[in-house]
């Protein structure tokens, strides 16, 4: 007889990657798929297209016939704007040469930044909520991740003494991602002073994921690079996709001390080889000409910003004030549901998608994540649904 | 004069007229009487001068012919061009007339509800005034954007409906 079992089946998959739990996200994705006219905020990315001049920068680059491979490390040009753009927002002096990359996405400048870094067994500390990609970036490299739970009376800030009651001889790391997905959240400087000086006394490298650098309200944002001390241990990931609206073009960066880019580049060389070329010149374009576009869509969000956060403790869904990124993480607590049925009857009773909390770690429980990067129309829609969804579940609850 | 709260809520307005009070405040952050305040003040002073709509008349069939006409003066003892642009705009043919830098003085947009009632303006109207020298008429073909907005429409982004 014929063995028709895929080979997959009789000599395994990679372990590793057996052991990475499929995203949360993909299953919600599904079910939304089947229904119709849903007003998502389940969203992580702008709602605005790429600037024109940034688009036109690109085809000129491809009329040009700029159609062949750059440096591994991206772009000369690129990098030079990039190292004085760091510069001049945060009093960052990175070498364009050795010490900064052109990535494809900030997704692969965390993922180069944990193989380049991590060896079997070295524990990373990951603060929950946690962007998704964190946990199985560690892992994939071998690492062992090691969550540290923040909460809303924190405002989700990542209070040090959590971290520190959590580091071990075998702490290599510790992740960084604020302004944060999915809370919002943006960190105060004293608390990453604090930070500062733990990863110094236990000698850690950081990684910190600052894609959403320019998306901050009202608050500075601080470059955890820029701290005294830390430059040389930081590995700094940041990109345009957000800032710029340019998500699809799959462009982002990573800074650091010549000897980690040294590693990380080995890796970037036979994996990637180099980020896109027309994307590298719509980046640099960006980089030069974007300021102004960015800070319109900036305010655009803030009004967003306002109304969501508004409307929805108006709702009776407590939701502390986000300082950044594009979302707001209230409470649903109060409605007695768990975040997954929350969000599945919110879809299927009132068509509004959002993203349970615990897709983002167990501390995300109890918590959805809504992304306003919509337009203000859909919000109060969005809006007008969740609290028909709200008072119906409330309701019904009180009669029970 | 002109205060940070109506400059956040004009901004507002420029883009969507028909905002309320409540959706301005809610949006800007302000508290509803000040923002109440802030328009009326507006209003009042002449900084918002008017609400009006933005209208594709192509789609509804109607008729209307426009022209950008450019208009060379000739410059006139103790009339100066504030004068001259005032004997134009205050003709309701005349859409918008602006003082220019460069090879002519005014521009004046005209519309009509056909071409012959615009050549009639700049022949009969326009071109008789004595200060007026000469006029270059542009007759307008095809309008791809007004006021900002492109006429197709603008870019439409395609996004997944649930992204991490
Ligand atoms: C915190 C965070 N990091 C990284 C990414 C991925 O960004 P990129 O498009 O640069 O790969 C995202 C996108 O949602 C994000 O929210």
């Amino acid at each position: 007889m014929v063995d028709t079992t895929p080979p997959s089946r009789n000599r395994g998959l990679s372990q590793k990657v057996a052991q990475i739990p499929p995203s949360g996200i993909r299953k919600f994705f599904d079910l939304l798929s089947s229904i119709d006219d849903v007003i998502s905020l389940g969203v992580g990315e702008p709602d605005f297209v790429t600037p024109w001049h940034i688009r036109e920068a690109a085809i000129y680059s491809v009329e040009k016939g700029r159609t062949s491979y750059t440096s591994n490390y991206g772009l000369l040009d690129l990098r030079y704007e990039l190292a004085r753009h760091l510069e001049r927002r945060y009093g960052l002096d990175y070498d364009p040469q050795s010490e900064l990359l052109i990535t494809v996405g900030v997704s692969e400048a965390m993922d180069l930044a944990m193989r380049a870094i991590l060896n079997p067994g070295d524990e990373v500390i990951i603060p929950e909520p946690t962007y998704v990609s964190y946990v199985p970036c560690t892992v994939l490299a071998g690492g062992t991740p090691v969550p540290v739970p923040t909460n809303m009376a924190d405002n989700f800030q990542l209070a040090p003494a959590e971290l520190a009651a959590r580091i071990t001889p075998r702490t290599r790391a510790i992740v960084l991602g604020y302004p944060n997905n999915p809370t919002g959240a943006v960190m105060d400087r004293d608390k990453l002073v604090e930070i500062a000086r733990l990863a110094e006394a236990h000698d850690l490298l950081v990684i910190s994921d600052e894609i959403y650098d320019r998306l901050v309200y009202g608050v500075e944002h601080v470059c955890f690079a820029a701290l005294p001390g830390m430059r040389d241990r930081t590995i700094l990931a940041g990109g345009l996709s957000k800032a710029y609206a340019m998500t699809g073009w799959r462009i982002g960066y990573a800074a650091a001390h010549q000897d980690i880019m040294e590693a990380m580049v080995k890796v970037h060389q036979y994996t990637i080889m180099c980020a896109p070329t027309a994307a590298q010149y719509a980046a640099l374009e960006a980089l030069k000409e974007g300021e102004v576009a960015v800070l319109e869509m900036l305010e655009e969000y803030d009004r967003r910003r306002r109304v969501i956060v508004k409307g929805l403790n108006e709702i009776g869904l407590e939701c502390f004030e986000p300082r950044g990124a594009f979302y707001a993480f209230p409470s649903i607590r109060s409605t007695g549901l768990s975040s997954e049925e929350f969000a599945h009857r919110l879809l299927v009773e009132e068509k509004v998608a959002v993203v349970p909390g615990n897709a983002f770690g167990d501390c995300g429980e109890g918590h959805v994540r809504c992304c306003y990067a919509t337009s203000m129309e859909n919000i109060e829609r969005a809006l007008e649904r969740i609290g028909r969804f709200v008072g119906r579940v409330k309701g019904l609850g009180s009669r029970v | 004069m002109k205060t940070p709260i109506m400059k956040d809520v004009l901004k507002l307005l420029e883009k969507d007229s028909r905002l309320s009070a409540e959706k301005l405040a809610a949006m800007t952050g302000h508290p509803l009487a000040e923002v109440e305040k802030a328009v009326r003040r507006a209003e009042t002073d002449r900084i918002i001068l008017t609400y009006k709509t933005v209208i594709n008349w192509e789609k509804v069939g109607r008729e209307q012919v426009s022209a950008l006409i450019e208009v060379k003066v000739v410059p006139q003892r103790a009339v100066g061009f504030d004068t001259v642009a005032q004997r134009i705009y205050r003709y309701p043919e005349a859409r918008s007339v602006y003082l220019l830098s460069g090879t002519y003085d005014l521009l004046v947009q005209v519309t009509g509800r056909s071409i012959h009632d615009v050549a009639t303006f700049v022949t009969e109207k326009l071109a008789t005034l004595e200060f007026v020298q000469g006029t270059v008429t542009h007759f307008l073909l095809k309008r791809y954007k007004e006021d900002g907005e492109i006429l197709d429409g603008q870019d439409e982004l395609e996004r997944l409906p649930v992204s991490p």
